[in-house]
């Protein structure tokens, strides 16, 4: 096994080779396990994939660079877990594509923010950081309150991500555009979005076209809301 | 091998120097590009009143301009550049592949840059940290990045020295595990064909720990290793002294490369990454403290018998000061890599203070030591225009940086106590919006600091474009011009 330098730096391929496989080892221990020890993702009740909407905002929330400001990651550290909630779980990312766990705190962390502000509160919000939080370093984001949403290839979005693993079912897919009108509109009949989608979380829109705003708003409100922690012990969350 | 050396007398190798020259400019050019964006986005920090409410300015989409205008625009090039250079001359040998391909090398990687930087401010992101670039322009990386290896690696292969120098173990680490890295996190789906928008096949917790692979092997291949050769070349050409001790250059190579890979979960510390995977990256991550002073050692020592050269050499003097700050950022990263600090450090500024010590100490700083030797020896100019800029220059980026490093700690350390207080009754202390309130003079220091290093490049810019204006001292040359390329 041991070949001596001066053999290995008269010969190109065999520097080639080694080099390749001195940075292969790390990798392949690291990363190839993940996919194969079964609890490394946690068996939690309630997880469930993106409403159209839901990730479409998703969509809105990687293109405007939101991750670069904001964690959705909570650690299990005693000061996280209170002042954003439980600690986050690796179920309640396993439809993310990519994760969006984020490196840095310019605002806060965003893993359980569905739910803790109103609808409208989002709207204002986005639009006005600093109406709400004075001291806010927040862009303003009234311009996706004024850009339609692009809706047509929803379908499409979510057949590729069925390809990939999430759970979506012919029936989810064929009624998607549906879906998606639906949750941008109070009058609409959501029943069987949210027997799709428990817990989807209807915004108001405009009342013309659904803006990308919109499903900001709905993907936000959703944030760290399916897992019911109540519902769940230690023991499931070991990994 | 005589045969060589005769034939090398009778026929000198002609090596191509255009394309160093073109990517010095774009590296210069780019440098400036990255150096103000970043000036700009440190602004909106301050104050985000200058994010003007306008789409394509909002920080989230300017930051990644930042991020990859100093990555791979600013350092791309360099790298690109010098290792063209570095390769022909240790090699003894013109460029592989023709200059066609040399020029697609080029010009395909400039094309990448506008487009990626284009891309980013009209919205289209993979989400991803430093591979925020689309599925379309990752394929087009790719075949330029193939190209780029074809070439360098060819050029090895016809050599007519008999050993490959250490500068070019660095360069060839460098290019293999970044086509790797770059292949292994960009792994998508596109929604259509003729659109941009793609889905990671990885999801969640896997796609995490991709992405910090690539992430922190960004950092150790890019702008570690493929520095590193820039190092082993550019310090004892400049001081005119052999490397300081070869075994350490083994022994630190082999290990810096086969550690590194590992280190990648310290950016994931008490997350739902499972705790072996972390465990085991910072386990690897205080090992790489070794190698990685073991280059400093390397580099520094080289200037044995020759220090005196630092009070007339500026361009040698950003490289060793950069190497020193190589040595401190590779201490600080390990002892931010271990938990209990990493609790304290993670999501804050002083993450962003660690990343500017290397980006700016150590790869900005041997990019400008490389740049001061390479302009008058590519132009055939007897020396810079003005050593008296040069040290202008060293002073004022000097002190940019510590004024970066050090808001940014102190930014840092504070957030992260911030966010841990609790007040007497067991509360939590502070709201998040009076951690933003308390940091902002910090970033306000952290913005004097990026203002300083700018003027400091373009004082640079201003000292090279005299240089090139500057008469050629070619004429003056009795020898042909192809041996006086040889020996260079």
């Amino acid at each position: 096994m041991f070949i001596r330098q001066e053999t290995i730096e008269k010969n190109a391929v065999l520097l080639l080779v080694l080099t390749l496989l001195t940075v292969a080892i790390g990798g392949i221990v690291e990363i190839v396990p993940l996919f194969t020890i079964e609890t490394t993702v946690e068996h939690v009740k309630g997880m469930r994939p993106y409403s159209p909407l839901e990730l479409r905002g998703r969509d809105i929330f990687i293109q405007e660079g939101c991750y670069l400001c904001h964690s959705q990651m909570i650690r299990a550290l005693r000061d996280e877990v209170e002042r954003y909630g439980h600690y986050s779980i690796a179920a309640e990312s396993m439809y993310d594509h990519p994760f969006q766990w984020g490196s840095k705190r310019i605002g806060p962390d965003l893993a359980r923010v569905g739910g803790k502000y109103s609808n409208d509160w989002h709207y204002g919000h986005l639009k006005y950081p600093q109406a709400l939080v004075p001291e806010s370093l927040m862009p303003r984001y009234a311009f996706l309150a004024d850009t339609p949403l692009r809706t047509d290839d929803i379908q499409a979005r979510l057949r590729v991500l069925r390809a990939e693993g999430v759970p979506y079912t012919d029936e989810d897919i064929a009624e998607a555009p549906a879906d998606l009108a639906a949750q941008a509109d109070p009058q609409a009949d959501s029943a069987a979005l949210v027997k799709r989608y428990p817990k989807a979380n209807t915004v108001p829109g405009n009342g013309r076209a659904v803006t990308e705003m919109d499903a900001l708003v709905a993907y936000l409100q959703m944030l760290g809301t399916l897992v019911d922690f109540a519902d769940t012990n230690s023991e499931r969350l070991q990994q | 091998m005589s045969d060589a050396v005769t034939s090398l007398a009778a026929r000198p190798v002609v090596y191509n120097e255009a394309i160093v020259k073109k990517c010095v400019i774009a590296a210069m050019f780019w440098g400036v590009v990255a150096f103000l964006v970043g000036v700009y986005i440190a602004t909106e920090l301050a104050w985000p009143q200058f994010n003007l409410g306008l789409s394509f300015i909002n920080f989230g989409r300017l930051r990644p301009v930042h991020t990859s205008a100093a990555i791979f625009a600013f350092g791309g090039s360099a790298l690109i550049g010098t290792s063209f250079h570095v390769v022909q001359r240790t090699c003894r040998a013109r460029l592989f592949g023709g200059d066609a391909l040399v020029n697609f090398v080029f010009w395909g990687y400039q094309f990448f840059i506008v487009m990626a930087a284009l891309s980013y401010v009209m919205g289209f992101s993979q989400g991803m940290e430093y591979a925020e670039p689309e599925w379309h322009l990752d394929l087009w990386l790719t075949i330029v990045w193939v190209c780029y290896a074809i070439v360098f690696i060819g050029t090895l292969f016809k050599r007519q020295e008999e050993h490959i120098y250490v500068a070019n173990w660095f360069y060839v680490a460098f290019i293999l595990t970044i086509a790797v890295l770059h292949i292994g996190n960009n792994i998508a789906l596109p929604v259509s064909i003729f659109g941009a928008k793609s889905y990671e096949v990885a999801s969640g917790v896997q796609s995490a720990l991709i992405q910090w692979w690539y992430g922190h092997n960004a950092v150790g291949f890019f702008l570690t290793a493929g520095f590193l050769g820039m190092m082993y070349y550019f310090i004892p050409k400049a001081a005119n002294r052999p490397v300081y001790s070869y075994r350490l250059s083994v022994v630190h190579f082999w290990s810096l490369i086969f550690l590194y890979i590992w280190a990648g979960p310290h950016h994931l510390h008490w997350t739902a990454l499972p705790d072996w995977t972390q465990t085991l990256g910072m386990a690897f991550s205080i090992m790489l403290w070794m190698p990685s002073w073991g280059g400093m050692i390397n580099g520094i020592m080289t200037l044995s018998g020759a220090w005196d050269k630092l009070r007339t050499d500026p361009g040698l003097r950003f490289s060793v000061t950069a190497v020193g700050f190589y040595g401190m950022a590779t201490f600080e990263g390990p002892v931010m890599s271990i938990r209990d600090v990493n609790a304290l450090s993670h999501y804050t500024d002083w993450g962003i203070g660690h990343v500017h010590s290397g980006a700016l100490g150590w790869v900005a700083f041997i990019t400008f030591g490389a740049i001061y030797y390479l302009v008058p020896v590519l132009w055939k100019r007897s020396g810079l225009y003005s050593t008296r800029l040069a040290n202008w220059h060293f002073w004022i980026a000097t002190l940019g940086i510590v004024f970066y490093i050090t808001s940014m700690w102190v930014a840092g350390i504070m957030q992260g106590l911030m966010w841990r207080a609790y007040d007497a009754f067991g509360f939590l202390q502070y709201s998040f919006a009076e951690s933003v309130v308390a940091v902002h003079p910090y970033y306000v220091i952290r913005l004097t600091g990026g203002l300083l290093f700018l003027t400091g490049a373009l004082i640079m810019v201003y000292n090279l474009i005299q240089t090139v204006r500057s008469p050629s001292t070619v004429e003056r040359q009795a020898v042909p011009a192809g041996l006086a390329l040889a020996a260079e």
